[in-house]
């Protein structure tokens, strides 16, 4: 039981890492890893709402009506988000400003949304809340890494330390938006190749099981991408 | 005349040098996941241009005249809300009087519901402190530079299918180095309209 238990938190670090193996909150993993410290702040931030939101929806998950369970979700996610906002805007008023409007989005983030949906609706209380940590700390990790490299090519420090600065002048694209996609594509592919290796599946694309509004699109659940979906359902429309 | 030039740097802005996809990040899982066909881009566009407009449009009063100034922390559980119940008005209203408009955009309006850019754009024009009209223009902007980046986007992702990729970039990681490229090209606006 204890092993199970410890299956459910692992679970988010590597195997269902969901930055590099699910391609999970896609938006605030490009935005805000301009440096390593904006990346443990978001990656926190995200974690506790997460944490909190699969709890709450694990105990409701009995309760809520499986048609209104979208809004009721989002409706959940959205009061924590606001706690957490709250709570940023008081006690690090730094990182509030440098996450921006990032920190209200994490409600649309699709980490959250997505967990809910797929593990904390189904599950007990205990193995959501692990879950939730398991796949806010693989987040936290995988955007501070991404943090971390972006800030060394593009101002040559680390958490603000100089570590390159000194010897090589920093490359500022890695900064602008450009760097954000390069990194994160070479991210993929690393971790696409290491998955190749152990014998698994590689990331082809965002699928359903990506996507935020996977609940409310009756195209779900069928392993295309969303494009070749659309464009089938778009022909038979026809 | 002012305002005339003010909304015609936010409609600039919007467009090219704020770009929402390319240089905001916001609205990314409809450009790499939505991008394969001129068509399926286009159309998606169109609905996320009007769901924004009319998000905006309603959002705007509503903090305006009820959340502020005492209720401003409940911000964002009543934008998405709206947002939320919005797309499905939008969708009930074209099934039932515009069919042929459903009938092109009714499968993407699910699939805006919780897409960060129309969140986005809606606390975006809060955060700035726009004026109503300038905030629906900007909100029209938006729309139509994630149009923009949309169909380049896919028009670059046709080229791909029949592109020679190495191995270790197949799949998604050459989807977002070709995105790179793109959002590379749009720096080149930086400095346009102040």
């Amino acid at each position: 039981m204890k092993n199970k238990n410890l299956g459910y938190f692992t679970n988010g670090l590597i195997n269902e890492n969901p930055v590099l193996r699910l391609v999970l909150g896609t938006c605030p993993t490009l935005a805000v890893t301009t440096a390593a410290i904006n990346g443990i702040g978001m990656g926190l931030a995200a974690t506790a709402v997460l944490v909190c939101s699969n709890a709450a929806i694990s105990l409701l998950r009995n309760i809520i009506p499986d048609k209104v369970r979208i809004p009721a979700f989002i409706t959940i996610i959205a009061g924590f988000v606001s706690v957490v906002q709250m709570l940023v805007k008081a006690f690090a008023p730094s990182i509030d400003k440098s996450l921006g409007i990032y920190l209200p989005l994490i409600v649309v983030n699709c980490i959250i949304l997505a967990r809910a949906e797929m593990f904390a609706s189904k599950n007990p209380v205990l193995p959501s809340i692990l879950d939730g940590l398991g796949m806010g700390i693989g987040f936290t990790a995988t955007i501070t890494l991404m943090g971390a490299i972006r800030e060394i090519l593009g101002a040559g420090t680390v958490f603000s330390l100089p570590v390159t600065s000194q010897f090589i002048s920093p490359m500022i694209i890695f900064l602008l938006p450009p760097g954000g996609f390069f990194i994160f594509g070479i991210l993929v592919a690393v971790s696409n190749a290491l998955a190749k290796r152990k014998g698994k599946d590689i990331v082809m694309h965002l699928g359903c099981e990506n996507c935020p509004s996977r609940g409310a699109c009756n195209l779900k659940d069928t392993p295309e991408s969303c494009d070749e979906k659309i464009i089938k359902e778009a022909t038979v429309n026809e | 005349m002012n305002s005339l030039t003010a909304i015609a740097s936010l409609l600039l802005a919007g467009i090219l040098t704020n770009n929402m996809v390319l240089a905001k990040f916001l609205g990314i899982c409809p450009f790499l996941g939505v991008s394969k066909k001129v068509n399926t881009a286009l159309s998606m566009s169109i609905a996320v241009t009007l769901v924004m407009v009319i998000s905006t449009a309603v959002t705007y009063p509503i903090y305006k005249y009820i959340l502020s100034p005492k209720y401003e922390y409940l911000e964002t559980v009543v934008f998405i809300l709206v947002i939320a119940a919005i797309v499905q008005l939008i969708e009930i209203f074209l099934k039932k009087f515009i069919k042929p408009i459903y009938n092109a955009l009714g499968i993407y309006l699910p699939l805006i519901t919780t897409n960060c850019a129309v969140l986005g754009i809606t606390m975006l024009n809060i955060t700035n402190e726009l004026s109503y009209v300038e905030s629906l223009f900007n909100a029209l902007a938006a729309g139509l530079g994630f149009m923009l980046a949309m169909l380049l986007f896919s028009g670059v992702r046709e080229r791909l299918e029949t592109a020679e990729i190495p191995e270790f970039l197949k799949g998604l990681p050459i989807t977002l180095i070709s995105a790179s490229l793109v959002s590379l090209s749009f720096l080149g606006f930086a400095g346009i309209g102040g």
